[in-house]
């Protein structure tokens, strides 16, 4: 009851609807003690946002190939930049809830029939009023058959869209998808004004000033942004600065202001500038090392437990990653996801365990692991780790080191080689990676997990759960694929590895932080402010 | 002459292109990289003709100023929004020939003032210090320099901006300001070079007969320098200096990354490490030209300096 009374208070003093007297007043009446309340006081006036400043940010990203056409963005560099001069029909929050954005709400009765209404009165940069025609062209950019869209894959179920008056848009999808309010948040289906997809005018809380491929973008606050609460500082400058000492320079003397991906190897001595917090972030991304069923030994069951259970998981965190990561349960859903499966068992290294199920499969000799760090940087070190634990368990693995060049198509997901070493983006929602790497029915299926009872289930599962709307049972579905990747599939999944960025003491965010991609979901421009 | 030169170097250019491990189709497309797309790819862009069809094909539109397209932009999704190579090369150029020029500016003079006053002095303190202080400048990487710069001149004591990021819409005296680091670093990496080449030409020449006669006509040491020394020391200074400011223009990919420079040389590593073929090609050339333009001028200047020159024995 007392800190109900005390957080609302706080909140009152954040908004302003109270001064810091009367905060003072209410919460000693509450009995605690001045300091305490005035430290209270305090970090409620520092999360109070404040207007104004010039932010700049230096991106580990940037090529000169990139355009301000959403249906290109690639790389980190474009999804910021393209997040803060434009918006899309709904937005994942900081929370990590997805919340309507453009659209002011939407719904669906069976999953099929999506109806989105728009939010009214909403203004382009370029002074145009946003309505239905415009999120109909912006959505049409990225469908049909010449459409060269990057999220052309992403829509292919959308069978028609239909305008009802100026702020209603209709979807019809060829089959039902609970996801389909996340898929329109994806960073390319942003909308822009009816016939001017590439220019770069949005809704966003910034107007672009001057955009150079691969050096910067100049971007200025939008006076007229619907969105309250977001879009603090004047200006914005988004730099590309691919070599991290130079970033990590430039952090330290003040020439930017915030900066993604951190130097693991020199983080240390980072950390010890006054000047520089740094921020870890769980997000998707994980490392994975995929074994194929339809290589021979991989296909036995006891002998993919048997090495799911003979890898020290924190050892790699701790040596790979420096600790800047998360221990990963052999399926590819992380904390950051919605439905993580938080229920299930952690597996540890267990050198019994291993042992027994190695007996069970009868087999015998050397298991060759293909690794590069064409892979991910420290795939190697990562896989000798790997050897050195199996062998406690009795079980000899040869690490073959395979050459950078033409690793993704000689190695990876390829019949010659039964196991290697994998990257994975993540994916934001739980549909959406299993479709891309699990089901099967796609292309990158690595681990050819096909045929067995396990992903006959996984297959019918992922269906099912795809049309459910019922959000408990969903769950109920993606728990159980979860279970059924870990314990039936071909993939290890050691390690989830971190956003690990780094931003001056003069900035100041909310205390939750988006973790569906970097910096802060990648809005961290309309979300932060010079404290 | 020249003109020769420059063939030979756009087919030695073209060839080791050639030799270059690995494959552009793989390098662009990445993990979605089967068999049919990389051919398809491979298809596209010209890859599957033979080396010397290809080598005709880019050496005749780049005659008629055509770099061609460049190879990257197209990724795996099929989209196309590859740019034209003389787009992406020449404003990066501009950048690198404006930071050479702000180098050139303060290392020419400088070093010209140092050579012909230590010659003067030569054996004194001054003369010893000076070469001690460009030796070492030069003994350094210039990424070190460049550290130690940004360690005194950013970080202790905030002078100069640590990063360099300029675009076309800096003004002038921003952009000056902003190079004044990678600047200086380059000037530190080359001073001692032309410095010392300009000293010993002078001082090599003060052995000589004819300066032994103005010297005994009265001159000063100062005159002897200017008047009746320098002048025969031309041409090897020019040499020097021709070759320093190409240095400037081809060799500086390090400063320019160390200080987020957007230059020529980060382009061509750019396009070396994904393969883009077209780019790469015509940074070379470019680099090629800059070195035989320069040595001609520095022969031109050889020349115009020394007449005997015309006239061969």
């Amino acid at each position: 009851m007392k800190d109900k009374f005390i957080n609302l208070q706080t909140h009152k003093l954040m908004v302003g609807s109270i001064d810091r007297r009367k905060f003072m007043m209410s919460v000693l009446a509450t009995g605690l003690t001045v300091p305490a309340a005035l430290s209270l006081a305090k970090r409620a006036e520092a999360a109070t946002p404040k207007s104004g400043g010039l932010f700049r940010m230096g991106i580990a990203h940037g090529s000169t190939t990139d355009t301000l056409d959403s249906a290109t963005s690639e790389n980190h560099f474009t999804l910021v930049n393209g997040y803060t001069f434009g918006n899309n029909l709904t937005e994942v929050n900081n929370d990590g809830q997805l919340i309507g954005e453009l659209a002011e709400s939407y719904e669906s009765s069976d999953g099929q029939t999506w109806v989105f209404n728009l939010r009214q009165g909403v203004e382009f940069h370029n002074g145009k009023t946003m309505t239905s025609e415009d999120v109909l062209a912006s959505f049409n950019h990225h469908m049909g058959e010449d459409s060269t869209s990057a999220a052309k894959g992403l829509l292919t179920a959308v069978k028609s869209i239909k305008a009802d008056g100026k702020n209603k848009v209709v979807f019809e999808l060829d089959s039902p998808n609970a996801d389909f309010p996340f898929i329109v948040s994806d960073y390319h289906i942003s909308i822009r004004p009816a016939g001017d997809m590439a220019s770069g005018i949005g809704t966003g809380g910034y107007i672009v000033q001057s955009f150079e491929p691969g050096v910067k973008s100049v971007l200025k606050r939008n006076p007229n942004y619907w969105k309250e609460g977001r879009g603090h500082f004047d200006e914005v400058e988004l730099i590309s600065i691919i070599d991290p000492t130079a970033r990590q320079t430039a952090l330290m003397n003040g020439d930017i202001d915030a900066m993604d991906r951190v130097d693991l190897k020199t983080i240390n001595l980072f950390k010890r500038n006054p000047n520089v917090n740094i921020m870890d972030i769980t997000g998707t991304a994980h490392y994975t090392f995929p074994m194929r069923l339809n290589v021979d030994p991989f296909g036995d069951y006891d002998l993919r437990m048997a090495l799911k259970h003979s890898i020290k998981r924190q050892e790699l965190v701790d040596k790979v990653l420096l600790g800047y990561g998360s221990i990963g349960n052999d399926h590819p859903i992380s904390t950051a996801n919605r439905y993580h499966n938080s229920d299930m068992q952690q597996r540890e290294f267990d050198a019994d365990k291993a042992a027994f199920h190695y007996k069970k499969s009868g087999h015998s000799g050397k298991i060759q692991l293909s690794a590069s760090d064409a892979a991910f940087a420290g795939a190697v070190d990562a896989a000798q780790l790997i050897a050195n634990s199996a062998s406690e368990a009795g079980i000899d693995i040869e690490v073959v080191r395979e050459p950078k060049d033409g690793y993704w198509s000689n190695v990876w997901n390829n019949d010659a080689k039964g196991w290697c070493a994998c990257y994975w983006g993540g994916r934001p929602t739980e549909d959406w990676m299993f479709s891309a790497a699990y089901t099967n029915d796609t292309e990158w299926n690595d681990t050819s997990w096909k045929g067995t009872d396990g992903s006959k289930r996984f297959n019918q599962l992922v269906k099912e759960a795809r049309a459910e709307l019922n959000d408990d049972k969903r769950r109920e579905l993606y728990y159980e694929c979860q279970t059924l990747i870990s314990d039936d599939g071909g993939s290890i999944v050691p390690l989830f590895n971190s956003y690990v960025s780094a931003n001056s003491n003069a900035i100041a965010m909310e205390e939750n932080v988006a973790a569906n991609w970097d910096s802060d979901g990648a809005k961290c421009v309309e979300r932060w402010w010079l404290a | 002459m020249g003109l020769v030169t420059l063939s030979v170097v756009s087919i030695i250019i073209f060839s080791s292109m050639e030799l270059l491990p690995g494959d552009f189709g793989q390098a662009v497309l990445g993990q979605a990289a089967t068999e049919e797309t990389v051919a398809a790819f491979r298809r596209e862009l010209g890859l599957d003709q033979s080396a010397v069809m290809r080598y005709g094909q880019w050496i005749s539109a780049a005659l008629q100023g055509d770099l061609g397209t460049s190879f990257s932009g197209r990724n795996a999704s099929g989209v196309d929004r590859s740019r034209e190579v003389i787009d992406l090369v020449v404003p990066r150029l501009r950048n690198t020939l404006f930071l050479a020029s702000v180098a050139a500016l303060i290392a020419v003079p400088l070093a010209l003032i140092l050579g012909i006053t230590t010659a003067l002095f030569r054996n004194s303190i001054y003369d010893r210090s000076v070469n001690i202080g460009t030796l070492t400048t030069i003994s350094f990487p210039e990424f070190f320099v460049a550290y130690i710069l940004i360690l005194f001149l950013s970080s202790l004591y905030p002078v100069f901006p640590s990063l360099a990021n300029v675009d076309s819409d800096t003004q002038f005296s921003e952009r000056f300001y902003r190079t004044a680091l990678p600047a200086l670093t380059l000037t530190l990496v080359i001073v001692a070079h032309m410095m010392r080449m300009t000293r010993a030409a002078i001082i090599n020449l003060l052995a000589s007969p004819y300066i032994q006669m103005a010297r005994l006509s009265g001159a000063t040491p100062t005159e002897v320098i200017i008047k009746h020394a320098l002048p025969n020391a031309w041409a090897p200074i020019a040499t020097v200096i021709a070759f320093n400011l190409a240095y400037l223009v081809v060799g500086v990919v390090v400063v320019e990354v160390v200080f987020v420079y957007p230059g020529i040389g980060q382009l061509m590593v750019d396009a070396v490490s994904s393969r883009d073929i077209p780019v790469v090609q015509a940074c070379a050339l470019i680099f090629a030209m800059t070195y035989i333009l320069l040595n001609l001028l520095a022969d031109i200047i050889g020349i115009v300096t020394n007449p005997r020159l015309l006239h061969p024995k």
